[in-house]
């Protein structure tokens, strides 16, 4: 079997019970963060995660050693994820405590935490080496994850698991979207605001947690961070933002999953990890609504619209023309020739320019507040804009003592 | 400052005059947007020498956008910005600018002479440090603005309007030929404020140019002796005496001033309605 | 235990860690001044991918071309980060996640073409790095000291840490007023036309440098932990920035000491025969230490400012 097909076997969940229940379990595991991870980037609170995924180290030998000394194997996922959270928790308490507690500020919080509770890890690591259990290899599958040998018990209480959290996120979306726009809001209603922050820090430190086995701690906050960040460039409205970050995180997991199966000597975390992020570049390149080429294009238009309307003003008024940009383009339109004399299309172009900008201000005097807010102000031709019956009243208002010489010079 | 007529509809929709080579700060076609939409149109302005201006307009009428603009610290959609004639890159240290307070790490570990001393960076030069003659000359700065007893403090221990003078010590430190200020006087005491006011009086006996934010519209023909009305672009331009008058604050404001407000304003101005 | 068994064996490693744990705590001040502190942690992340790199381009396992591939991978995560900060409009934590992850994963999987080279390179050994490997055979009393031919065989990973401190210090002492001028307002420096980018970029290659350098000999993490926890620590004690250097400088010169003290003999003072991980004790240490400030500070600390409030 080629390594094509036994991918697409993967895919279509033709490999085998175990691929499949592993490959489901990544995809719930790849919503419920892209889901979390949308809310957290929202409050701006990202790199959060990096400090818990960290300090689960510590953790999971913990829960290596107490395996060891109740079970006879160290290698229990329930003891070493319960130890994850464990350190993990103490971690996320230490973040806030120190950005609450001193001067230091959040960053340096997560910085402090993630490197000295990893460190700890690391010693007891050295500590567990020197002990000489069995079996503690399997521990290095938490560093980089791995989901080669992963036994379907184990998929199965991942994917549970990450079923539970996104079914716990979908309940409280309502109160999660109030707690990113509206804090002063989500206060009043009867949550609080202190405890929904809890709430969301809790369930990211959750997918981290679970996360562990097939992503590995140093790569388990991509899972939180890239969906969200790739899905902020497909809309504006939360509604979608939140659905789409999930959808991200549960195709890149996915099918980083099952490319994984097809070859297993290849990390999975490092796999799922490039998928996402080819995912976010993708997003980043070609979405029409926030993507680069669209934003450039519309800038790129934009800025036509800004010079081309400012150097007819200057026709108008008989002043200097001194941007590049803008000769470039009143020379490319015709309205001037190449030593920048206006040609007779110049001339009127500018004067319905100068009359157009003469309406915009008075309308601007006599409704500021409207003016500020339309983002159309001086943009387009008023008549495209404003009704009517609005411009014929500026007209007549503009009239007496300007129709005289405007009458003039269209003559 | 003249207005420009000619064959336009409204006199002051145009830039004003274009770049005049001997105005030390002089801007035309500015025009900035975020996320496209114009905060500033076409705003164009040409400081005279030696005097002081107010830059005054209604909330988000884009003032302080337009000293940030000018000043290249935010990006500009169009617009050119002259400083005596010469472009602003080349020009840096003819210009002094006093932000609005609070954009930096008041935490930050720096006393108020180390701030201070800031303003003398660029004249050192790369690869130098203070010397003791700069350390004084910084003193001396502060002692200007009533705050030598404070050289040494953290400068998140002083108060609000003791930070603000420092600020203005700071850009005093700079020697510039024109001054660019945000709002100084928002939200400041007493002492604070007649130490603003010392100093616009010593810049100006200096010979130097200010533009000044200014939101106080009863105190602008007490203070200033030019002014620029500001709202989304230029509204209009020129000596106080000349300019300040009702028509050109209604333009501005439209209807958020009270008929009431005009009146007192116009009698604080010593001027006929 | 002889002094020439230490001096062979424990004081190479002693030094590594402490010129390590040097280099980058001074830098770290800048960082943690600047909010960037998390650059730290993104740089020495990237070094994985960008030293593999030096390895499958030249074929050498040679310090040098895995040092520049390093640095080059570090100068194009940043400039990565700030493409994503702009582009995305999210935070800069947030553009730094996304970067810093993927550039470490395809690292991971780029390491899997080095297993087929038949060279030995792992993430623990990025993650952990091997700082009781250092050692100086030829020493022999605490008279070598001062004999440049014999300290000229030092292993050549503290050779290099000397001189990467000696940039670091001369850097911070030729930019002094530039640094604290961006890290302050760098708005207002750009008014004065000294650009904070071309400073922070300045910042940010010997943050490089100097992570890079220290990595290979002690670990990410622990260039992580050193970037931070000693200026956190001196950010506690001082309201001068030059006292804040000076400080940070010798907390982290002391942790890298005291951990590898503790590591190497810690153990046996409690009665086991073994040793642990110095790189993780160290950066334990330093936050042990930090820890300490942050409670019993004069002034800043949690007690002092507890005081504080209630009189």
């Amino acid at each position: 079997m080629t390594f094509l097909e036994s991918f697409l076997g993967a895919l279509t969940l033709n490999a085998g019970y175990n691929t499949a229940v592993v490959s489901i379990g990544a995809a719930l595991l790849g919503a419920a963060s892209g889901a979390v991870g949308a809310f957290v980037l929202l409050r701006k609170r990202s790199l959060v995660s990096d400090a818990m995924s960290h300090a689960t180290l510590p953790g999971v030998v913990i829960g290596f050693l107490a395996g060891v000394w109740l079970l006879g194997d160290g290698r229990s996922l329930p003891l070493l994820l319960a130890g994850a959270a464990l350190t993990a928790g103490i971690g996320m308490i230490s973040v806030d405590w120190i950005k609450a507690n001193t001067r230091l500020t959040e960053d340096t919080a997560i910085g402090t935490v993630l490197s000295t509770f990893f460190a700890l890890g690391m010693v007891l690591l050295t500590v567990l080496q020197s002990l000489a259990t069995a079996g503690q290899a399997g521990l290095s599958g938490f560093l980089l994850g791995s989901t080669s040998g992963m036994l379907s018990s184990e998929a199965m209480t991942i994917a549970i698991a990450a079923g539970v959290v996104a079914l716990i996120v979908l309940a409280l979306f309502k109160e999660f979207a109030l707690l990113c726009f509206d804090e002063d809001f989500a206060g009043s209603t009867g949550l609080g605001v202190r405890r929904l922050d809890i709430a969301l820090l809790t369930l990211l430190l959750a997918v981290v947690v679970i996360g562990l086995k097939t992503v590995g701690l140093v790569l388990v906050i991509a899972l939180t961070i890239i969906p969200p960040v790739a899905a902020r460039f497909w809309t504006e409205r939360v509604s979608r933002f939140v659905p789409i970050s999930a959808a991200i995180g549960a195709a890149g997991s996915y099918a980083g999953a099952c490319l994984s199966a097809s070859a297993p000597d290849l990390p999975t975390g490092a796999l799922i990890v490039l998928i996402l992020f080819a995912l976010f570049v993708i997003s980043m390149l070609v979405s029409p609504v926030r993507g680069l080429l669209s934003a450039l294009l519309r800038h790129r238009r934009f800025q036509k619209i800004v010079h081309l309307r400012q150097g007819l003003l200057a026709v108008a008024h008989d002043e200097p023309i001194l941007e590049p940009i803008t000769r470039k383009l009143l020379i490319r339109r015709g309205y001037v020739s190449g030593d920048m004399r206006p040609t007779e299309a110049g001339w009127s172009a500018a004067r319905r320019i100068d009359r157009d900008q003469a309406l915009w201000n008075l309308w601007r005097e006599e409704y500021p507040d409207e003016a500020h807010a339309l983002a159309d102000w001086s943009l387009k031709p008023i008549d495209e804009v404003l009704s009517p019956d609005m411009v014929a009243d500026l007209e007549t208002r503009l009239a007496p003592h300007d129709a005289a010489r405007a009458a003039g010079g269209a003559a | 400052m003249a207005k420009k007529t000619g064959g336009s509809f409204l006199k002051e929709a145009g830039r004003g005059p274009a770049l005049d080579a001997k105005s030390p700060f002089a801007v035309s076609g500015l025009t900035v947007a975020y996320d496209r939409k114009p905060v500033l149109w076409n705003a164009g302005f040409a400081a005279p020498e030696g005097e002081l201006t107010a830059i005054v307009g209604p909330n988000g009428a884009g003032k302080s956008t337009f000293l940030k603009a000018s000043l290249g610290l935010i990006p500009k959609l169009s617009g050119e910005v002259a400083v005596f004639g010469r472009p602003i890159d080349e020009a840096r240290g003819d210009i002094a600018y006093v932000p609005q307070r609070s954009s930096v790490d008041w935490d930050f570990p720096a006393t108020a002479l180390d701030v201070v001393t800031m303003g003398l960076y660029r004249r050192i030069g790369w690869l130098r440090w203070p010397g003791r003659r700069d350390k004084e000359r910084a003193r001396e700065m502060l002692a200007l603005v009533g705050m030598e007893a404070f050289a040494d403090r953290q400068i998140g221990q002083l108060s609000g309007g003791q930070q603000q003078r420092v600020f203005l010590a700071r850009a005093l430190a700079q020697d510039a030929k024109v001054y660019l200020m945000d709002e100084p006087f928002a939200g400041v005491d007493a002492a604070t404020e007649r130490a603003i006011v010392d100093v616009l009086k010593k810049l100006l006996a200096e010979g130097k140019t200010v533009l000044v934010v200014h939101h106080d519209l009863e105190t602008v023909p007490v203070y200033f002796s030019h002014v620029l009305f500001l709202n989304g672009g230029t509204v209009a331009s020129g000596p106080v005496t000349e300019t300040f008058t009702a028509e050109n604050l209604q333009k501005t404001y439209g209807g958020r001033l009270a008929a009431t407000q005009l009146a007192a304003l116009h009698e604080a101005a010593g001027m006929k309605t | 235990m002889s002094a020439d068994i230490f001096l062979q064996f424990d004081f190479p490693s002693i030094l590594l860690g402490s010129l390590a744990a040097l280099c980058c705590g001074l830098l770290g001040n800048f960082l943690v001044l600047r909010r960037q502190s998390l650059m730290g942690d993104a740089i020495s992340h990237v070094v994985l991918p960008g030293i593999v790199l030096g390895f499958l381009i030249t074929g050498t396992v040679d310090s040098l071309p895995m040092m520049l591939g390093a640095g080059f991978a570090a100068l194009v995560s940043v400039g990565l980060i700030e493409l994503v900060r702009r582009l995305g409009k999210v935070e800069p934590g947030a553009a730094m996640g996304v970067v810093f992850t993927s550039m470490f994963a395809a690292g991971v999987l780029l390491l899997e073409q080095t297993g087929a080279a038949g060279v030995h390179l792992d993430v623990e050994h990025a993650l952990y790095g091997n700082l009781e490997s250092a050692i100086w055979l030829e020493a022999s009393g605490w008279g070598d000291l001062l004999r440049p031919e014999i300290l000229a065989a030092l292993p050549v990973s503290v050779l290099r840490l000397v001189v990467v401190n000696m940039a670091v210090i001369a850097f911070i002492l030729a930019f002094y007023k530039e640094l604290k001028l961006v890290s302050f307002d760098p708005l207002f420096a750009d008014t004065l036309g000294i650009s904070s980018r071309f400073v922070g970029t300045l910042l940010i290659v010997m943050v490089a440098v100097a992570a890079v350098a220290a990595f290979d000999a002690v670990g990410s993490i622990l260039v992580i932990a050193m970037f931070i926890c000693p200026a956190a620590t001196a950010r506690l004690l001082t309201d001068r920035l030059s006292t804040q250097l000076i400080l940070s400088g010798i907390v982290a010169f002391s942790s890298g000491i005291v951990g590898y003290v503790f590591a190497a003999f810690g153990p046996a003072w409690i009665g086991y025969d073994m040793s642990v991980s110095a790189a993780g004790m160290i950066a334990v240490v330093a936050g042990i230490i930090q820890v300490v400030a942050m409670i019993f500070a004069p002034r800043y600390g949690v007690i002092a400012r507890r005081r504080l409030q209630r009189a």
